[in-house]
């Protein structure tokens, strides 16, 4: 019973908190990317990979006072913030789910900008082409971000410290 | 003439009881609609097994695939000459909007979720494989099957081209919201559509909607929403879709345990191991499914033949509300009395959540979420719909999820009246 709900609590167990729902998404993604066993499905959206069946199952964790979102009103936008509730916490003593270590790789995730994880989310989308399709490819659909050579180069960087942090 | 200028002498029609008729007059579309793999979508239903439900709900996938490439065929019509539209992609959008579901298999949603798989994977496979499709594509351009693909994948670099096919305001949706109205017999989805289309501009990189259409897309969303609630996360429908599940995974277990079946499940086989091959994967559409279902019924195992006889049949399980919060410890202890009353929980007890059956709700794209619909302003700004709409504001806003406890009823009034487990269990479930 709500195995994958389960996982994600596990996420947030280590994450202590989540700030903005791009990163939230994003992070998910690459993690999952890395062989974390999250069964989120993902598709390509306007802003790299976006998984509505993951919206859902926070929404529904929000709903079940498992996680704690909460909504601050920013210059032009909102901002969530996400944070395990101690029934959460409780709920996680009573699951056991096998779940591997992460706390190492998400907070070198939190460091980073969305829009750097977005960066990085869209080259594992497409990591089955060989290198210099999956920048060209980045470069055609996300021609609006102007994501730089070398930003790109630390994103193959950061993307080989993940999975080392994950294995 | 080069092929993908052909056009038919006559222009073709399909009658459609959505948009009265599907017109094709271009020599590819033609074509593809002949392609076997195209032909296969008549045998995968739109709405897997709400059918159960709503007894019209038989339509399949076919009826939408050319219900999209004709609202996609009016759009363009509407777009010609309009700035930032390029003609040179009418043949493009048209052949995506006609395969975007191609890759679907049998029961999409319990199949995907049982055995691992992915439809789009496969729309891509059939697209850039050696498939009839393919064949076609490749005799319109070098190339032209991998932009096809693109488009549906949603990684085309003109992002105009994808919102068509895919955004929150596109022609699949508006296509399934009818459909699924008109057969389902529900009065909810039903939105001026043709006003929409009258109001729809293209921009550089969306679709957007003149501010003048705001309220035939307060509609569409209404429909959007109404149709989630009342038609595809229907209870009973839910209920089938568990059923369904737990025979596949019934079927997969006992492969993998070495269990005989009678008739030896041929066409599961690369399903229970790892990812079927494309030929093995078209193969297994919904007539063969529910053949084996029914065959199943006369299995040995009676946890399979159960669970296919309901499936079949009808006889699906009841279900009560359900709060993993609150209710933990009458979950454990439900688990530990189905087991002494001989039914294994791990088949016969179910919870059901809003999440596992994921339909897009609106969403305004706070923090670049997702593109939301941008309505045109007079003054040329674009504004998100649900800063200008409260009646959006106020359904985007609202998280309703649910949780559902599945078990079959019938089972348990069989049990003696004077066994203290079948009380026990009754008292948890109704009180």
């Amino acid at each position: 019973m709500l195995e994958n709900h389960a996982k994600l609590m596990h996420f947030f167990a280590s994450s202590d908190e989540i700030i903005g729902r791009k990163k939230l998404q994003k992070i998910i993604y690459i993690l999952k990317k890395c062989d974390v066993p999250f069964e989120d499905r993902y598709q390509f959206h306007f802003y790299g990979p976006y998984s509505e069946e993951l919206t859902l199952r926070i929404e529904e964790l929000c709903n079940l006072g498992f996680i704690n979102e909460t909504r601050e009103e920013k210059k032009n936008y909102y901002q969530y913030r996400y944070r395990l509730t101690d029934a959460g916490k409780d709920f996680l003593n009573h699951y056991q789910v096998e779940f591997p270590d992460i706390g190492e790789p998400v907070a070198k995730m939190k460091e980073k900008s969305s829009r750097f994880l977005e960066l990085v989310s869209t080259m594992l989308y497409f990591e089955h082409l060989p290198r210099e399709e999956v920048e060209e490819k980045v470069f055609t659909v996300k021609s609006k971000q102007n994501y730089s050579e070398e930003e790109i180069e630390e994103a193959w960087g950061f993307i080989e410290e993940i999975r080392h942090t994950t294995h | 003439m080069a092929y993908k200028d052909e056009k038919l002498n006559e222009e073709k029609v399909f009658k459609d009881p959505v948009h009265r008729y599907v017109h094709i007059r271009d020599r590819v579309i033609w074509d593809l609609v002949g392609a076997p793999e195209f032909q296969r979508l008549r045998r995968i239903k739109q709405l897997g097994t709400s059918y159960l439900t709503f007894h019209g709900a038989e339509h399949s996938r076919f009826n939408h695939s050319l219900g999209v490439y004709e609202i996609v065929r009016r759009i363009i019509h509407n777009f010609e000459d309009r700035p930032n539209w390029d003609p040179n992609e009418r043949l493009l959008c048209l052949c995506a909007a006609l395969l975007h579901d191609l890759g679907h298999g049998p029961f999409s949603h319990s199949f995907e979720k049982v055995f691992k798989l992915d439809h789009e994977d496969f729309t891509q496979e059939i697209l850039l494989g050696d498939t009839k499709i393919n064949a076609i594509l490749s005799k319109v351009e070098n190339g032209f099957p991998k932009k096809v693909a693109d488009v549906i994948n949603k990684t085309y670099h003109n992002k105009l081209v994808v919102s068509l096919i895919s955004s929150q305001i596109d022609a699949d949706r508006m296509d399934y919201l009818q459909r699924d109205a008109y057969f389902t017999g529900v009065s909810y989805g039903h939105f001026d559509m043709e006003r929409i289309l009258r109001v729809m501009r293209p921009m550089e990189d969306q679709v957007v909607i003149k501010e003048s259409g705001m309220h035939a897309v307060e509609d569409y969303i209404m429909s959007r929403y109404q149709m989630y609630w009342q038609v595809y996360f229907h209870p009973v429908t839910r209920s089938a879709e568990v059923i369904l599940s737990k025979i596949l995974h019934r079927a997969k277990e006992l492969h993998e345990t070495g269990y005989e079946f009678s008739l030896k499940p041929t066409h599961f086989l690369s399903f229970f191991k790892e990812k079927p091959t494309l030929k093995e994967y078209l193969e297994l559409d919904e007539a063969v499914a529910m053949y084996y279902f029914q065959i199943w019924i006369n299995e040995q195992d009676p946890i399979l033949s159960d669970l296919c006889e309901r499936f079949v049949n009808r006889r699906l399980f009841k279900y009560i509300e359900f709060n993993p919060n609150l209710q933990m410890n009458e979950w454990m202890e439900l688990y530990r009395l189905f087991n002494k009353a001989g039914l294994n929980p791990d088949y016969y007890l179910v919870v059901d959540s809003s999440s596992d059956l994921p339909y897009d709700f609106y969403r305004p794209g706070e923090e670049e979420e997702r593109l939301p619909i941008h309505l045109l302003m007079p003054n040329q700004e674009l504004k998100e719909l649900s800063r200008q709409s409260e009646i959006v504001e106020s359904i985007s806003g609202k998280k309703r999820t649910d949780h559902k406890l599945y078990f079959p009823l019938d089972r348990l009034e069989e049990m003696s009246n004077r066994s203290k487990t079948k009380k026990r269990i009754l008292e948890i479930l109704y009180g």
